[in-house]
């Protein structure tokens, strides 16, 4: 022991007002056990006491993705202008939707759910939302099983582009992570702010192309419309699966859009970090 | 301070707030309807000190002297706005036992969960599996819900992962308030055990000076952010209880405590301020008890106080039988008879907690009384500690 500690002008860790920031990746990194546990844990509680279990994660989309192709396609009369049938168009909008929804729900609630831990030890707070996030993959990846369920049902071959799937699965990742960020550190500053995730969720689900394709929109709406993210994610989405046409300037908008939410988001996460364990 | 520098060829460890360790604090918080009031207010300001490796330094100082700040930032959980932490070696903190429990997992479950939270590798979890199994005794629940374990089952539990933590540096805030007095026994056991045979760093923060004095061997005094003090655990013990007897009444306006005691005052017989008291005279307090929560399930303790700090005698009142939803302070008015407590020194203690063992507000050895005799058959024995109390009993000739 003695051998062990002679050097004795060499600290492990040196933390200087100020200066901290400088540790935060190597802590990151060293923390990433604290992280599969969280990760662990949330997915372990959520279906604790729940008589279907994880068995949810399937039932929500599944029936939503009923109820929207009946409310678009029969009462609406909506047309899908790709060749799948227009339940699998809605199911390939809902997974990314659910998926970023779920995430942003979890996420911006995170750190107030996990105040007795950040009042008490030290990690970096960044692991707190990024697990809840994860849990909510864990949710993605079991759906994403129905889809290719779905595609095997309705003998759909998705074409070479499916290659692609997985760039947009890191986008919608991204994008949630980032306003998961920023909305979770709000939470702790401003404690109403949770009455308003429902809401932003809610009014996302109609400006977003998850029961309609997004070729029915007017071009005259079309910059617009495409200044939501998810609409860049949900074509590329559709593009990957179903062979859809694609609108490049949508996945152009949204690859800006998300890069700008996640850095903006990253950024005022890592400024109200230390006010955390005051404030919450 | 001497001391710790002549041993600085072996030091192994040292933590160094160098110069002006300070941390702004404002009080303008969301949870208070008062006008925009911002106060700046330095919790510690220049806070200098060495530890070396396998000291075990214990941390004193009344209510608001910045101890738990001091251990905050220590454990990394609040940054400081000024000055400069060197470490070497692990750290760990155990702030409260059974952080990050959750009531929903089994036993098995939560010593990962917990280990992992105190910063415990799952390489080290399993080594020590059985033996944190074994000192908690619950062998038999490990697989059931934290959740049906009984409130001793927990706190053993909770205890038995953090005492099975090996960090180079130990930082200890107030665990020992949990449990009964045996367990409290084994773990103050276990705690000497860590620190003196494996070489381990602690620092202890606590109210209990009986603790401390067994724990530590030396101490820091805090007062109002700045060290009073350090020296050996007797001495700054000392230092600390005669600082205690100028202090006449006790006073914290604000507080981001749920609950908290915001006045004490010692009151004679004709309801003036006094410390000195004939053992004739009734003895009053008035305290003054403020919360910012609606709620109201708490449960007052008083208690008289020796020199040392042990009890002598405690009461508790149940608080929500008093406060309604929208009470934010209460004022309370306890009479101790004439004629009960011996010509002696004691002060007073009070706790605001909940049955379950939280506790929102501890203060100690405040508003310090001296009883004098007033001729009575034990008179001449003034200046002799011959005990605290008249029992008031009977002799009679058979």
């Amino acid at each position: 022991m003695t051998n062990k500690f002679n050097s004795n002008k060499k600290w492990d860790l040196i933390l200087e007002s100020g200066k901290i920031e400088n540790n935060y990746f190597k802590d990151l990194w060293l923390y990433r056990e604290l992280f599969y546990i969280l990760s662990w844990r949330d997915l372990k509680v959520r279906y604790k006491q729940t008589i279907l279990g994880a068995t949810w994660s399937i039932i929500r989309p599944v029936l939503t993705t009923i109820i929207f192709t009946i409310v678009f396609s029969k009462i609406a009369k909506l047309q899908n202008p790709g060749n799948a049938p227009y339940i699998l168009m809605v199911f390939a909008g809902m997974l990314p939707w659910q998926f970023f929804s779920n995430a942003l729900s979890e996420s911006s609630g995170s750190l107030i759910g996990n105040s007795n831990l950040i009042t008490k030890v030290y990690f970096p707070r960044l692991i707190v939302p990024a697990s809840s996030v994860i849990t909510s993959f864990v949710d993605f990846l079991i759906s994403f099983f129905i889809l290719i369920m779905m595609m095997i049902i309705f003998n759909f071959l998705p074409n070479w582009q499916i290659i692609f799937l997985p760039l947009f699965v890191l986008m919608v990742f991204l994008l949630a992570f980032g306003a998961g960020l920023y909305l979770t550190a709000l939470n702790v500053k401003y404690r109403d702010f949770r009455y308003i995730i429902p809401f932003i969720i809610q009014f996302g689900l109609y400006i977003t192309p998850v029961g309609f394709s997004s070729n029915i929109i007017n071009e005259k709406w079309k910059l617009v419309y495409e200044l939501n993210p998810m609409v860049g994610v949900i074509n590329g989405f559709r593009w990957c699966i179903l062979g859809d046409e694609i609108s490049t300037s949508s996945i152009l908008i949204s690859l800006i859009i998300t890069a700008f939410i996640l850095i903006f988001g990253f950024r005022y996460f890592r400024k109200m970090e230390k006010t955390f364990a005051d404030n919450i | 301070m001497i001391n710790h520098e002549s041993k600085q060829k072996y030091t192994a460890l040292r933590d160094i707030i160098a110069d002006k360790a300070k941390k702004i604090f404002s009080f303008h918080n969301w949870k208070f309807s008062e006008p925009k009031k911002s106060e700046v207010f330095w919790a510690l300001k220049d806070v200098n000190f060495d530890v070396h490796q396998g000291d075990r330094i214990g941390i004193i100082g009344r209510n608001g002297a910045g101890k738990s700040t001091l251990l905050k930032i220590l454990s990394r959980i609040t940054e400081s706005t000024e000055g400069t932490i060197k470490l070497k070696g692990r750290i760990a903190s155990l702030l409260e036992v059974g952080t990050g429990f959750h009531p929903e997992l089994t036993g098995r479950e939560n010593i990962y969960l917990n280990g992992a939270i105190l910063g415990m590798t799952r390489t080290e979890i399993n080594k020590h599996f059985d033996a944190i199994v074994d000192f908690a005794e619950v062998e038999k629940f490990l697989d059931t819900p934290v959740k049906r374990y009984s409130s001793g089952m927990y706190v053993r539990l909770a205890f038995a992962v953090a005492a099975h933590l090996e960090p180079e540096i130990l930082i200890i805030d107030e665990v020992l308030a949990v449990g009964d007095a045996a367990f409290q026994k084994k773990c103050i056991g276990k705690m000497e055990d860590v620190s003196k045979n494996d070489g381990r760093t602690i620092l202890f923060v606590s109210h209990n000076m009986g603790i401390v004095s067994t724990l530590c061997n030396s101490a820091i005094l805090l007062n109002k952010g700045k060290i009073d003090f350090i020296g050996n655990t007797n001495e700054t013990i000392e230092k600390y209880l005669r600082a205690a007897e100028v202090q006449k009444s006790y006073y914290a306006e604000t507080s981001v405590k749920d609950f908290f005691i915001s006045q004490v005052e010692v009151l004679n017989n004709d309801n003036i301020p006094t410390n000195n008291f004939k053992s004739s005279e009734c003895i009053k307090l008035k305290i003054k008890i403020r919360k910012n929560i609606t709620d109201s399930i708490v449960r007052l303790s008083v208690t008289i106080q020796n020199t040392n700090g042990d009890f002598i005698n405690t009461f508790v009142e149940n608080m929500e039988d008093y406060f309604s939803k929208n009470d934010s302070s209460k004022e309370f008015l306890i009479t101790y008879p004439p004629n009960l407590l011996t010509p002696n020194h004691f002060s007073f203690r009070f706790a605001l907690f909940t049955q379950n063992g939280h506790v929102f507000d501890l203060v100690e050895m405040i508003c310090p009384i001296i009883v004098v005799d007033h001729g009575s058959k034990m008179a001449i024995y003034e200046g002799i500690n011959y005990g605290y109390f008249n029992a008031n009993q009977k002799f009679i000739e058979l």
